[in-house]
Parts: structure tokens; C-alpha cells; sequence
């Protein structure tokens, strides 16, 4: 069979258009919901009926629409300490292992106690938050290291040091601090939890079971952050000439070993914070499975918000939103099936931002051709 | 601690990591990184325990885990040899898609027993002391298969022509396309051999080593650990095989040491306080870190790299597809 036409693919040479990327994540997003929705009906599942839970279960009223942000704010924060290591072409694996130590040395402020536990609230969190980032960033040095001084593969590393640190946090949560012999560390105290809207259910009615919680300011002003530094800093402008190009970044005298430790280091104290907005605002004590794969589903959220900062967070409500609904949805493996597509779908579709697809008419005398993006 | 049972018992799982990362060396030789591989073997683990338990059949399931292996890999070869997108990026998304399949159509497989890959003694072999009992007596059929893949593969890429069409792939695929060797045709083939040998890897487990459907604790991290070996053994099938047994045996003799009550003399910690086991349990991950160091310094200092092409798209020309 002859087509009336051939497909041509041309290298771009003109600027992507501005809408193109946001639209290629967007269709990506709608094209995997509907292979898994195909999937779903290949094993006899009911995929229009799981939507329409989906939807309820996550934006259907205003404590759905707080559970979903509250899944969300974890998501933001690892999602933006993948985001500056892939801008450096650093491949952190290790978010989720981060989030644990990140997890474990804030709890250390509660469980040693390491101030008085009848300190004001602001200290005791205050403590937690800067203990949390130290922790990640420290679990973040390792890798960092090893790649900058002996040149060992970070993905490989990282990855390790995940299950590291899960074995770590169970070392001592079956342990020393269990609580009665559960594995999980007694609850902390009030003072180390970090303020919910439900707290002020009193003075306004509105609020009562809402259990968002202060992590998202803490996730907003991260963005902020991490904005700030890619775009308006001398740091941010030496992270990304490393990541796009190596060799010209050596020769503009810039420190890459010094510059990979740092971002490494970084990138973990983003998802150690992580990890402390979790148990101070959502479990309130140190326990067994804390994330159900945060620092892998932040993988894929950076790299469907392109690495822009603002984007992650867009990106993380609709994928805290997958996590809140997926607790729910049978068979259990549905969710991260769909954000296997999801992320499928958007690195096959960049090569519309690389390439120009144009239909050329065969035999024709007017010889038309038909642009397509 | 009886040194025959470590080793006999580091032969077997080293099975598991042998086949995953002789596997992910073809592929990366021909130029192709793909981080898959924890996805390919939940997914062949899974397609060979369901295959085997529906049809009473294990050679069935074995070849369903390489098919189901392969055909996944094909969509990390299409995204990067066709759409020139991230190898790396590409490779996590299979290790998702591969994960999520896995569990969703392995729904309710745990608990059930399917026909497993049979064990049995190599007459005459088992009987040469130490070495028989080790290598030749009640292993899986798949043990055996093993040894005898390791040179095979060993000898196909460094000894024949179609070996150095693989070789040349990776290492220079522009030289390798002007002498007429089909890049983008090679790369494909040897993603799915690739994605076919992690299959088995994944079957390995289910229908032999530690048989059972037991969702993402099934593989618990042992396609990462292939890929971090492949580093180590900087490509060569070789010294992918030797480290697979090395680290098959020490997790077992690692395992061990919380047996006995006395160690060296001394009152053994981990028999007294069963907790410490937590820290046995992060050895493989340590091991695998500490190999990648080893490896990389080697590589460095006589300047044996990765494949010159490893992780890179071949665009012929500008046009690219």
C-alpha cells in the first residue's frame, strides 16, 4: 500500500513555541489516562466508573481537595530537589532515601529530646525543619562524593542508598524507640506537630477535618527558592551551563566537582524537608513506610513540569491526587501502571520539541505541504 | 557456617543477577543504557509464575518471562533509538511501567504453587569432592544453563563477527553504519535480547531460586543491583558472571552469621539481638556501592570506559529518524 503522502521528520531549527511544551505534558497526561483506562477494560475492570471515583475521591469536595493538596506537599518539595539535580544532569534516584533520613533526624529533635519539649512550638519545628534538611542533604553528600572525587555512577549509588536508609529507619524504630513493641516511635508531642487547618476548627467551622497542614507554605516557599536560585543566581546560571554543556562550563572555570557535591547536597535537604513535613505535619511520629514512593513519583514530576519550578507544583496536585485516589482503586499496582505511561508519554513526545513533523503530499502538482507542529 | 552451602547457595541466587546482567551488557554494548531492569524481571517474574500456574507448564512460563521481558524492552528501544529521547529518564520510566503491569496483572498469584524449574545432580560431576557438591548437585536447571551461557556470551562478543558488529554499535556507530552494518536494526535486537535475558532473570526467581509471587518484594532491588555489576565488571561477561556468584555468596554467608551463638569466640551480637539483622540486611546495597567504587577507580586508571556511544542516540546525518 502507497500512502498519498510521506512523513518527514526536520530538525528544528527555530525556537520550540512557548504553549508547545505545557501542551505536550498535557496531552501526554490525557493519552496515558486513556491507555490505562484501555488496559484497565482488557482485564475486566469498569475504567468510566474508577474515573468517576477518581474525581470524588480527590476533588470532590473541600476534605478531598485537602487530602489531595496534603498528598501534594511532599510531592512539591521532591519533586523540586529532582528538579536541580536533572537541571545539572544529575541523576538523583535517592529522593526517597533522603525523605527517610530527612524523616529520622528530625525526629531525632523530639526523641532525644535534643531542646525541652515544652519549648515554644516555633523552636521545636524550627529545629526539625533545619535538622531534616542537614539529614538529606547528608544522605545526598554520599553520592555527591563519589561521583564528584571518584567518578562512581550517582544513579547506582543513590539507589543503594535507598534501601539503606529504609533499613536504617527500621533499625531503629523495631528498636530503641519502639513504641511498646509496635514499629513505629510513641507520637510526638504537640509541639512538634506542625499547625493543621483542623486546629482552628473552633473559631471557624469551615475548618473542622481539614487536614491541611502549615508543609504546604513550607512547599510554596521552597518553589520560590529553588526559582530564585535557577533563574536569578550566579549558582543556578553555573548549574545549568554544567547540565547543557560540561566541557564549556570547564572552560568557563567553574568548579564542576565542588558544584556536584552542592547540588547533590541540595537536592537532598529539599527531600529531607520532605520527609519532616511528613511525620510533623501528616503521621506525627516516626514509623514504618512513611512514603509510598514519594522520591520516585518526584522523578517523574520533574521531568513532567520540564523542570520549571512552578510547574512542579501543578504537576504534584495531580499526582497526589493519583496517590490519594490510587489507596483506593483495585488492583493496587493501577496508580504507579499509570505513572509508568504518564512519563512514557513525555519523554516520547519531546521529540516534537526537537523535531518538526511535516506531511508532504506525493504526485502533486501544487506540491502542499501541511505543517503539523 | 558450612562454606559448601554458601557457595552452593551464592551459585543459585547468583543465577538471578548473572542472567540480568550478562543481559544489560549486550545491551549496553550495543550502545544502549536501560535502567529497566528491576521493571523487566518483576514483569518476567510475574508473566513466568502466572504462565506456569495456568498451564501446568514451566517450560511455558520460562519462554512467557523472555517474551514478556523482551516485548517491554522494545518500548525503551522505540523511545530511545527511534524518539532519541533520555536513556536514563526512559529506562526509569520502564522500571515504573514494568513495576505497575507487574502488579496489577499479578494480582492474587500469591500464595499459589505453579510447577517449578526442576533441580537434579550431574551424573559423574557431583561426584569430585567439594567441587561436586557445590557446583553439580541439586541445583536448577537454570544453574546449569548458566555456566554454560556465561562463555557463550563471553566468546560471541569478544570472538565473532556478529560480535563485533555489537561492539562497534556502541563504540562508534557512525564508522560502523558507512561499512554497512544496520545501527539502528542491532540497537533494537539488542535491547530485547537484553530485555529477554532480564525475563528470565525475573523467572529465575519466581519458578526456581525463591519461588512465589511476592509483588516488588520479589526482585526487592536486584535489577539495580545487575546494573550497578555491569559497572563493575566493566562490560565483560566474565567478570559479570564471577561478581554475580561473589555477591549471591556473600549475602548468603552474610545471611549466616545470625545463626550461631558464638562467633570466633566471642558471643555473636547478632544472635543475641536479632535487630542488628537490619544492618546484615543493608550489605548488598553497601557491596554494591563499594564494587562500583572499585570499579570505576580500575576503569579510570586503565582508562577502560563504557562503550564510547553508551547512553548517546545515533542520528544518521541530520534527519535523525
Amino acid at each position: 500500500m502507497k500512502l498519498p503522502f510521506t512523513v518527514m521528520f526536520e530538525k528544528r531549527m527555530d525556537d520550540v513555541p512557548k504553549w508547545l511544551p505545557a501542551a505536550t505534558s498535557i496531552g501526554s497526561v490525557v493519552i496515558a489516562f486513556i491507555i490505562s483506562g484501555i488496559i484497565l477494560k482488557l482485564i475486566g475492570g469498569q475504567p468510566m466508573r474508577v474515573g468517576k471515583f477518581f474525581f470524588e475521591a480527590t476533588f470532590g469536595s473541600w476534605a478531598a481537595v485537602s487530602d489531595t493538596l496534603v498528598k501534594a506537599t511532599p510531592l512539591i518539595m521532591v519533586g523540586l530537589a529532582c528538579t536541580i539535580a536533572f537541571k545539572m544532569k544529575l541523576w538523583n534516584i535517592g529522593a526517597e532515601g533522603q525523605f527517610y533520613i530527612g524523616a529520622f533526624a528530625a525526629s531525632l529533635v523530639v526523641l532525644i529530646p535534643m531542646v525541652p519539649l515544652d519549648s515554644p512550638r516555633f523552636v521545636i519545628i524550627g529545629l526539625m525543619i533545619i535538622m531534616g534538611m542537614i539529614g538529606g542533604a547528608a544522605w545526598g553528600f554520599i553520592p555527591g562524593v563519589l561521583k564528584g572525587k571518584f567518578g562512581v555512577n550517582e544513579i547506582i549509588t543513590t539507589l543503594m542508598l535507598n534501601y539503606i536508609a529504609i533499613l536504617w529507619n527500621n533499625f531503629w524504630i523495631f528498636n530503641k524507640w519502639s513504641d511498646a513493641g509496635f514499629q513505629m516511635t510513641p507520637p510526638f508531642e504537640k509541639t512538634a506537630w506542625l499547625p493543621r487547618l483542623a486546629d482552628y476548627a473552633r473559631e471557624y467551622k469551615a475548618f473542622s477535618g481539614i487536614t491541611l497542614h502549615l508543609g504546604v507554605v513550607i512547599a510554596l516557599v521552597a518553589t520560590v527558592v529553588v526559582w530564585w536560585v535557577l533563574e536569578r543566581s550566579r549558582w543556578g546560571y553555573e548549574i545549568k551551563l554544567t547540565g547543557d554543556n560540561k566541557e564549556a562550563a570547564r572552560y568557563a572555570g567553574i568548579n564542576i566537582v565542588r558544584n556536584i557535591i552542592l547540588v547533590m547536597m541540595f537536592s537532598g535537604a529539599l527531600a529531607g524537608l520532605a520527609g519532616m513535613s511528613e511525620i510533623s505535619g501528616v503521621v506525627h511520629r516516626l514509623q514504618e513506610r512513611i512514603s509510598p514512593g514519594y522520591g520516585f513519583t518526584g522523578i517523574i514530576i520533574a521531568w513532567l513540569a520540564k523542570l520549571n519550578p512552578f510547574a512542579v507544583v501543578l504537576v504534584s496536585i495531580l499526582f497526589g491526587a493519583l496517590i490519594v485516589a490510587g489507596r483506593e482503586i483495585q488492583p493496587s499496582g493501577l496508580a504507579q501502571l499509570l505513572q509508568g505511561i504518564i512519563l512514557f508519554m513525555v519523554i516520547s513526545s519531546d521529540v516534537l520539541l526537537r523535531y518538526k513533523i511535516r506531511f508532504i503530499r506525493l504526485h502533486s502538482p501544487a506540491a502542499g505541504e501541511v505543517e503539523v507542529a | 557456617m558450612n562454606l559448601e552451602i554458601i557457595l552452593h547457595a551464592g551459585l543459585a541466587t547468583g543465577t538471578i543477577l548473572l542472567f540480568a546482567a550478562i543481559g544489560e551488557v549486550f545491551s549496553e554494548r550495543a550502545g544502549v543504557l536501560n535502567l529497566g531492569v528491576e521493571g523487566m524481571m518483576l514483569l518476567g517474574a510475574m508473566a513466568g509464575f502466572s504462565t506456569s500456574l495456568a498451564t501446568g507448564n514451566v517450560w511455558l512460563g520460562l519462554l512467557a518471562a523472555i517474551i514478556a521481558g523482551g516485548i517491554l524492552s522494545l518500548a525503551h528501544g522505540l523511545v530511545t533509538i527511534h524518539f532519541q529521547a533520555d536513556q536514563v529518564v526512559s529506562g526509569l520510566s520502564l522500571t515504573f511501567l514494568g513495576t505497575g503491569l507487574a502488579l496489577v496483572l499479578g494480582e492474587g498469584l500469591t500464595g499459589k504453587n505453579p510447577p517449578l524449574v526442576p533441580s537434579f545432580n550431574i551424573p559423574g560431576l557431583s561426584a569430585i569432592p567439594f567441587i561436586g557438591p557445590v557446583f553439580f548437585t541439586d541445583h536448577s536447571l537454570l544453574v546449569y544453563v548458566g555456566y554454560l551461557f556465561v562463555p557463550l556470551a563471553w566468546y560471541f562478543i569478544f570472538r565473532t563477527r556478529p560480535g563485533m558488529h555489537l561492539r562497534a554499535v556502541g563504540e562508534k556507530p557512525d564508522a560502523a553504519d558507512t561499512m554497512g552494518v544496520n545501527v539502528y536494526g542491532l540497537r533494537y535486537l539488542y535491547v530485547f535480547v537484553g530485555g529477554c535475558l532480564a525475563g528470565l532473570a525475573g523467572a529465575t526467581i519466581s519458578l526456581s531460586v525463591s519461588p512465589g509471587w511476592y509483588s516488588t518484594q520479589t526482585t526487592s532491588g536486584q535489577g539495580w543491583i545487575a546494573v550497578g555489576l555491569v559497572i563493575f565488571a566493566q562490560w565483560d561477561p566474565l567478570r559479570a558472571a564471577f561478581g554475580a556468584y561473589l555477591f549471591g555468596a556473600l549475602r548468603r554467608g552474610i545471611l549466616d552469621l545470625q545463626g550461631p551463638a558464638f562467633l570466633l569466640g566471642m558471643k555473636n551480637p547478632l544472635y543475641i539481638n536479632s535487630n542488628y539483622g537490619f544492618f546484615l540486611q543493608m550489605t548488598p546495597y553497601v557491596l554494591t556501592i563499594l564494587a562500583l567504587v572499585i570499579g570505576s577507580r580500575q576503569a579510570a586508571r586503565k582508562r577502560l570506559g563504557a562503550p564510547a556511544a553508551l547512553g548517546l542516540p545515533y542520528i544518521r546525518g541530520e534527519r535523525g529518524l
